[in-house]
């Protein structure tokens, strides 16, 4: 019940926009770094600007923060009009990639610089300072020179810097880039907790899908300066409207195909790549005999040795590489039509007693929900 | 095999006796009794005497002076310019003319001194003649000489600290609240007095011993230290001279020598400090 509740807040809380990006172009030179992008980002939401490098995800951040002006379009936050207002005066904090901290002041002069600026009395600067390095668990780092620090700890005072400020808005720029996995997945949720504490509203950038799906409550794809899918981490991965998205979010299975049987109900597509035809249990919206491609993704697809029945859905190849990864395990498999296909399996007995191996004869199958079919 | 151990040692002595010898020399000789340079009078050696002479000449004890404050006005001057053209170089991106301020900034580091001396000595006196500043040649003209070939090294130094640094901590600073002048003050500024330190220094030094920059644009009552040195060797080398060289020399030394020395404890400090922050976080 508690925790339908908190699900309930946080989306009346998204209910509420709070920054409003409208129909922003950056252009350096020739060169279109953002071109048209519109999104709207709810109050407390943690939205992840997700992409390749030089997808324009983090001119776009630097434009939220105010180090770059955009070339058209206008940015909105809080409702309030960002034209022309420079960094300093905007109700913003920005984390940096590198983290950027002052190298000549300890930890404690590093947070304190932002409240100084506001002509804070001394007291209470010293107070916050204290309060949020509690909170980052740095209270016993405080008086550090950054070089004195570990990669864990930089980000942290990096992240209690831009957060001492209490902003409504926290931009981060890759803000576990420089960690390793470990720490990194530590980290995602320690980062989870405090914004959930301090509802401040995300704007985070990151190549990495993982680090995206972890915190994210909604997901902007770019590729070439533009968004190409806004939606829950969820819809991003299972409901993909692009072949490039489908590509870049988690590994993927794609095949050519063509529209033989269109009904609102179900379709089935003709496939030279896969050597068969796939039967998808629902209708799409896509001119009939239309070149479509059918995307699966590897832990949707069962293997055995045995053929199941019916006569979609289903191809016969030969076990080409087996990677054993531990929780899961990963079969590379050359269908007949000459395609690979990836297939990853969970492990779930620790010593399975049959165990699929090298260069057997397999069935590939799948449930007719689980292919997605893409029309570009 | 032999001949190969002996060869390396070999090379490194030859190579600092090319360096050292005709200092060393130079030193041994300001102790020297003897009125003829290269004569070594074996019998009244050592002796203090020059340098005795040396703090009774007044010649030479005004020109050191002189050129200590010509060098510590160059210095300043020099830093103040050349830190405001390494700041745009480094941080304004590109704009408009911005290949030619490099050009030109830089130039008086290729350029012969012959030719910036003379071409300062024609500016001055045009100067002169068309707005009556600067009236006559002196410290002024000299500084002002001193402060333009310098001002290279400076911008320089600095440019090639602030590339070293992140623009993202200017950024970070702005985007804390801090305004453009407060930014340079707490953040910039910090961050290149190393570079802001040494430029100084070597403004200072290369001021120090310039002589022919200085012979254009000097004027009566105006030499400077090596312009008096210089004179006084063209009519024969004078003993006092090896006294006032030595004493630069062991001065030289010495400063060379406490500050790389601070500079080794720092650097130890800090590498101690980051294997600490290391080992607690293993």
């Amino acid at each position: 019940m508690a925790e339908s509740q908190a699900a309930n807040g946080r989306m009346a809380a998204q209910a509420r926009e709070y920054v409003r990006v409208d129909r922003v172009t950056k252009r350096f030179g020739d060169f279109v770094a953002v071109d048209d992008v519109s999104l709207s980002i709810g109050q407390g939401e943690i939205f992840c600007l997700l992409g390749g490098s030089g997808c324009g995800k983090t001119t776009l951040l630097r434009m939220l923060a105010g180090f770059e002006t955009p070339t058209a379009g206008s940015i909105f936050i809080d409702g309030q009009d960002m034209t022309g207002i420079p960094p300093y005066e905007r109700p913003a904090n920005m984390m940096f990639q590198s983290y950027a901290l002052f190298p000549h002041m300890t930890v404690a002069k590093n947070v304190a610089f932002g409240l100084e600026q506001e002509r804070l009395a001394r007291a209470e600067i010293t107070q916050r300072v204290g309060e949020i390095l509690e909170l980052v668990r740095m209270d016993a780092y405080a008086q550090r020179k950054p070089h004195q620090l570990s990669g864990g700890q930089r980000q942290r005072v990096a992240l209690a810097r831009a957060l001492v400020k209490r902003p409504k808005l926290l931009l981060l720029d890759e803000p576990l880039g420089a960690l390793d996995k470990k720490l990194r997945e530590k980290t995602q949720f320690e980062l989870l907790g405090i914004q959930e504490r301090l509802g401040v509203t995300f704007v985070v950038v990151t190549h990495d899908q993982e680090e995206a799906m972890t915190l994210a409550t909604r997901i902007g794809v770019m590729d070439r300066g533009e968004i190409v899918q806004v939606g829950t981490p969820t819809e991003i991965y299972e409901y993909p409207t692009s072949k490039f998205v489908a590509d870049f979010i988690g590994s993927v299975n794609m095949f050519e195909g063509r529209l033989v049987e269109d009904e609102p109900d179900h379709v089935r597509i003709d496939s030279r790549d896969l050597g068969g035809t796939v039967y998808v249990d629902h209708g799409i919206s896509a001119a009939p005999e239309a070149t479509v491609w059918t995307a699966i993704r590897p832990e949707k697809i069962n293997i055995g040795r045995e053929r199941p029945d019916g006569p979609d859905n289903v191809v016969r190849g030969v076990v080409r590489e087996i990677a054993y990864m531990g929780d899961i395990s990963v079969f590379l498999v050359a269908i007949d039509s000459g395609r690979m296909v990836r297939v990853s399996r969970p492990n779930i007995v620790r010593q399975a007693e049959d165990r699929i191996s090298w260069d057997e004869t397999v069935y590939l199958s799948w449930h007719a929900s689980s292919p997605i079919v893409l029309t570009q | 095999m032999k001949r190969r151990e002996l060869f390396r040692p070999l090379v490194l002595v030859a190579g600092f006796a090319f360096l050292y010898v005709p200092i060393l020399s130079m030193m041994i000789f300001s102790f020297n009794n003897s009125r003829l340079v290269t004569v070594w009078d074996a019998a009244n050696s050592p002796t203090l005497k020059w340098y005795a002479a040396l703090f009774r000449n007044e010649q030479i004890l005004d020109a050191a002076w002189l050129s200590i404050r010509i060098g510590a006005m160059t210095a300043t001057g020099a830093v103040i310019l050349g830190t405001l053209a390494g700041l745009v170089l480094a941080r304004f991106g590109r704009f408009r003319g911005r290949t030619l301020l490099s050009g030109m900034t830089t130039a008086p580091l290729v350029m012969p001194e012959v030719i910036t001396g003379l071409s300062l000595l024609l500016l001055f006196v045009t100067m002169e003649q068309l707005l009556g500043w600067p009236a006559g040649r002196g410290v002024l003209t000299i500084t002002i000489a001193h402060v333009t070939f310098t001002m290279a090294y400076v911008t320089v130094i600095v440019q090639a600290r602030l590339a070293g640094f992140d623009d993202s901590l200017e950024e970070a600073a702005m985007d804390l609240g801090a305004r453009p002048a407060k930014v340079f003050f707490r953040i910039t500024l910090p961050l290149i007095l190393p570079a802001i330190v040494s430029g100084w220094l070597l403004a200072f030094t290369l001021s120090w011993d310039d002589v022919v920059i200085s012979q254009f644009v000097a004027g009566p009552g105006s030499s400077t230290l090596p312009m008096v040195i210089f004179s006084k060797v063209r009519l024969g080398v004078s003993p006092d001279v090896n006294a006032l060289a030595t004493i630069l020399v062991v001065l030289v030394a010495a400063a060379v020598t406490v500050g790389a020395l601070l500079m080794r404890r720092q650097e130890h400090r800090r590498e101690r400090e980051i294997q600490l922050a290391v080992a607690e976080n293993k």
